[in-house]
C-alpha cells in the first residue's frame, strides 16, 4: 500500500466540499457520530439539507461565514492506497493557503463547473499547480447533471482546458465528467456518461503512478542533526541524521559535503538503528563517513559526481504570504531544508498575474498573495537545485527576522 | 517500475522522524509530552528511531491529572526506566493547591481543563521552547487545521487565524521570547495507521487497550469505569463488562468499548469494522459543544 497526497482546488460553489464529502462518505471514512454532528448543525441552517462542507470547515469562523479559510487535511484509505487530501480554499484572497496545500501534493484535482466552463479561477488554480510543480492534474468537470450530461459541453471544456495545460506545460492531465452531488463517476463508474471511456475518479486516484515522481537519480541529504553519544562504548560514534530528500546512497559512495566542498566516502548507513547497504528517498537515515570532518546541521551531503549549484545569489519565483508588503532591500531569513541563512531581496523583476500569466515589470507594490520574480542574495553560499528539477531541494521559505513569521515561498529558478 | 519502493507506513515513519530531528536541530529546550497512551508511546518509539544510539535530546514530560489509569502510570514508569530516559511528572493536584484553583464538580468531574494550567507552569518551570505531542489531524476537525509546528503565545494560546504557512517539509520553528511551539509529528497518521504501525513494530502497550473485565456504569450509551473519581448514584446501572479502551485519557472522561479483542489483530479488525470515530466513541469531553476542541486549544490545551 502506498500514499497519495492530493489537493482539491475550488470553492463551495464548484462542489468541492461535496466532492470531498462524497469521497469520504462512499469510501466509508465518515463515521456515524461525525455525520450526526453535521446533521445537527445542518438543522441550524435555513435550508435544512445535510451540508457536507461542514465536514471540512473545522473552524468556527469558517462555519459562521460558510467559507473555507485555511487548509484542512483529511484522510481516507482504500485497500490500495492511503490518501491525504489538502482541502484548500479557492478564492484569490487565500492564494497563499492554496500554495501551502499544493507544496506537498502529488496530484491536483481542478474542479470545473460544467455550466461555466474554464473560468478565471480555473486558470489561477492551474497556474498555481504548475508553479508548485504538482506532477499530476485531474480536471473534474462537475455538475454534469445540470447540463444534461452533454458530451458536447464536456468536450468543449476539455478542448479549452487543453489550451491552458499546453501554455502552462502541465504534462499529465486526466479529464473526467462527474456529478459530485449524485456520486456519479466518483467511486463507481456511472452509466450517465456512456460516451466516457475513462475510469471513475477514485479509480484514477488509486492508480496514478506516483512512485516515479520521487527522484532516485540526484542524491541529496540535508543534515538535520549530528548524533554523538560520547559514551565509553560509543566514543567514536558520529552519525549524521537526516532524511534523504532525493536519490540513493550506498556504502562506499564518494560524497561531497556542501557548501564547504570537503570530500569523503560513506562508511555505513543506518535505518532505524539497523545497518543497510543502501538507502533511498524518502527514508530517514543516519550516515557515517570515512573521514572525521566538520559537518553540522544545514550542510548537505551529495554524491561527488552529481552536485547541485552552490552560490549566494538566486533567482526565484516568490509567493508573498504576509500582510505587510514585501519591500526590496529588506532582509529576511531564507530556510532551505535544514539550512537557514540571512538574505536580502535585491530586485523584483516582475509581478505575475496569477489569473492570466501576464507580467507587470518592476511592480511598485508587492503584497499578500502576489507572485513575483525576484533576485535574492544570501549572506553565505547555499547548495540548491532548480525547483523544476528537484522540488525537494529547490523550495525555500522566507522568514521575517523580527516577527519570525513565514512570509514567502520561493521556487528557485 | 522503481526498485525503491516505500510503503505508506515507512513514509509516515520517515516524516515523523524528520520532524523530531527538526525539533532537536531548531530548539534549545524541547520536551516530549508523554501520557502513557498509544499515540505518545508511538512517539517515543519514533524518537528512539530518530536518535539512538544517542540519548533522546528531550525529557519525557507527563502532566498527571491524578485521574489516570494506574495501568498507564505503571507502564509510563517502566518504559522510562527501561529506556534510561529522563521522566518529568507534574501533578494537576499540586497546581490546584498552589493556585487555589476550583475543582470542577459533577458526576464526571474532569480535570481536563485544569491540566492546561499545570502544562503551562511546567513549560515555564523548565523553559521549554518546544513540546512534542501525539495529536493527530484525523481526531477532530479543529485539529485538521493545525500546523505540524504550531506556535503558541505566552498563554499557550492557539490562534487559528495567525497560523504560519507551512510548505514542503520545511518547518519554521523561530519564536519570540515567551512563545513556544507545539509539534505534532504524527499529524498525518490515522487511528488505523497507528495500530498498523504498532503491529508492525511490535510496540508494547498498557493492558487496558486489550479486553478485560471491568466494573462500569452506563451513561448515555457510554461505559465509564467505576473509580474514586466519579460519583455513583443509586439509580446508576453498574455492571461488569468485558471492555477495552480505544483511547486512554482520564478515568473521568474516557469511555470504554465492549470488546473481546485480546490481540492487536483483533483490535485492528474491530477498528476497520467500527462506525464510530475514536473521539466520538470514547471522549466524554468533546460532547460539550461543536467547537469544544477549538476553544480548548485556543486556551492553551495541547
Amino acid at each position: 500500500m502506498d500514499l497519495l497526497r492530493f489537493i482539491t482546488a475550488g470553492s463551495v460553489d464548484d462542489g468541492k466540499s461535496t466532492l470531498i464529502g462524497r469521497l469520504l462518505y462512499d469510501s466509508k471514512s465518515i463515521m456515524i457520530d461525525q455525520l450526526e454532528a453535521i446533521e445537527k448543525q445542518s438543522k441550524n441552517k435555513a435550508d435544512g439539507e445535510i451540508d457536507l462542507a461542514l465536514l471540512t470547515d473545522g473552524l468556527r469562523a469558517e462555519r459562521e461565514q460558510g467559507i473555507t479559510i485555511d487548509v484542512a487535511y483529511k484522510y481516507f484509505a482504500t485497500p490500495k492506497r492511503k490518501f491525504i487530501i489538502a482541502d484548500a480554499p479557492g478564492h484569490i484572497q487565500y492564494t497563499r493557503n492554496m500554495v501551502t496545500g499544493a507544496s506537498n501534493a502529488d496530484l491536483a484535482i481542478i474542479l470545473i463547473d460544467a455550466r461555466n466552463g474554464v473560468v478565471e479561477q480555473t486558470r489561477r488554480h492551474s497556474i498555481i499547480a504548475s508553479l508548485l510543480n504538482i506532477p499530476h492534474v485531474v480536471v473534474a468537470v462537475n455538475k454534469m447533471d445540470l447540463v444534461n450530461n452533454s458530451q458536447d459541453v464536456y468536450n468543449n471544456i476539455v478542448i479549452d482546458y487543453a489550451e491552458v495545460a499546453k501554455t502552462l506545460g502541465l504534462n499529465d492531465v486526466t479529464y473526467i465528467p462527474i456529478s459530485a452531488i449524485n456520486g456519479a463517476n466518483i467511486v463507481e463508474k456511472s452509466e450517465d456518461f456512456p460516451w466516457y471511456e475513462g475510469a471513475s475518479l477514485l479509480h484514477i486516484l488509486e492508480n496514478v503512478q506516483v512512485e516515479n515522481d520521487i527522484n532516485h537519480t540526484d542524491a541529496r541529504f540535508p543534515v538535520q542533526f549530528v548524533i554523538r553519544p560520547q559514551t565509553d562504548a560509543l566514543h567514536d560514534y558520529r552519525g549524521y541524521a537526516g532524511k534523504i530528500s532525493s536519490g540513493v546512497y550506498a556504502k562506499g559512495d564518494k560524497v561531497t559535503v556542501l557548501p564547504s566542498g570537503t570530500t569523503s566516502a560513506i562508511k555505513a548507513i543506518e535505518v532505524g538503528g539497523k545497518e543497510v547497504k543502501e538507502a533511498y528517498a524518502p527514508q530517514s537515515v543516519v550516515l557515517h563517513l570515512e573521514d572525521d570532518i566538520d559537518i553540522s546541521r544545514g550542510d548537505i551531503i551529495v554524491k561527488t559526481d552529481n552536485q547541485p549549484a552552490v552560490g549566494n545569489e538566486i533567482e526565484v519565483l516568490l509567493c508573498w504570504m504576509d500582510h505587510k508588503p514585501l519591500i526590496p532591500g529588506n532582509k529576511y531569513l531564507l530556510q532551505l531544508n535544514s539550512k537557514t541563512v540571512r538574505s536580502v531581496v535585491k530586485e523584483i523583476t516582475y509581478k505575475l498575474d496569477v489569473n492570466s500569466l501576464q507580467q507587470e515589470a518592476f511592480p511598485e507594490k508587492v503584497g499578500l498573495n502576489d507572485v513575483v520574480k525576484a533576485t535574492i542574495k544570501t549572506a553565505s553560499p547555499i547548495a540548491y537545485d532548480s525547483y523544476k528539477k528537484l522540488r525537494t531541494n529547490g523550495g525555500a521559505i522566507l522568514i521575517d527576522e523580527t516577527s519570525h513569521v513565514t512570509v514567502g515561498a520561493c521556487m528557485i529558478q | 517500475m522503481s526498485q525503491y519502493k516505500t510503503d505508506y507506513l515507512d513514509q509516515l515513519e520517515s516524516e515523523a522522524i524528520h520532524i523530531m530531528r527538526e525539533v532537536a536541530g531548531q530548539f534549545e529546550k524541547p520536551a516530549l509530552l508523554f501520557s502513557g497512551g498509544k499515540d505518545s508511546i508511538t512517539l517515543v518509539h519514533l524518537a528512539l528511531k530518530a536518535f539512538r544510539p544517542g540519548k533522546l535530546p528531550f525529557p519525557l514530560v507527563h502532566i498527571d491529572t491524578g485521574h489516570n489509569f494506574q495501568e498507564a502510570l505503571d507502564f509510563r514508569d517502566e518504559l522510562a526506566e527501561q529506556l534510561g530516559e529522563r521522566l518529568i511528572v507534574r501533578k494537576v493536584e499540586d497546581t490546584i493547591k498552589a493556585r487555589h484553583l476550583t475543582e470542577p464538580k459533577g458526576k464526571f468531574a474532569s480535570r481536563n481543563a485544569l491540566q492546561t494550567y499545570t502544562l503551562l507552569d511546567t513549560i515555564e518551570e523548565f523553559k521549554f521552547d518546544a513540546c512534542i505531542g501525539g495529536a493527530r489531524r484525523d481526531e477532530e476537525k479543529a485539529r485538521a487545521k493545525e500546523r505540524i509546528f504550531s506556535v503558541r503565545d505566552e498563554f499557550g494560546q492557539w490562534d487559528p487565524k495567525r497560523q504560519r504557512p507551512e510548505l514542503w517539509n520545511t518547518y519554521n520553528g523561530r519564536i519570540s521570547k515567551g512563545e513556544n511551539v507545539r509539534v505534532f509529528p504524527i499529524s498525518n497518521w490515522t487511528e488505523l495507521d497507528i495500530w498498523n504501525y504498532i503491529r508492525r513494530e511490535k510496540i508494547d502497550l498498557p493492558s487496558i487497550y486489550f479486553s478485560h473485565d471491568r466494573k462500569v456504569l452506563e451513561h448515555e450509551g457510554q461505559l465509564v469505569a467505576i473509580s474514586d473519581f466519579i460519583e455513583v448514584e443509586p439509580h446508576d446501572k453498574v455492571s461488569v463488562k468485558r471492555v477495552r479502551y480505544r483511547t486512554v485519557g482520564d478515568m473521568t472522561c474516557t469511555a470504554a468499548v465492549e470488546s473481546n479483542a485480546s490481540s492487536i489483530d483483533d483490535i485492528i479488525r474491530e477498528i476497520v469494522a467500527t462506525k464510530t470515530s475514536e473521539r466520538g466513541e470514547t471522549r466524554i469531553d468533546d460532547r460539550v459543544s461543536e467547537a469544544a476542541m477549538e476553544d480548548r486549544k485556543k486556551n492553551g490545551y495541547f
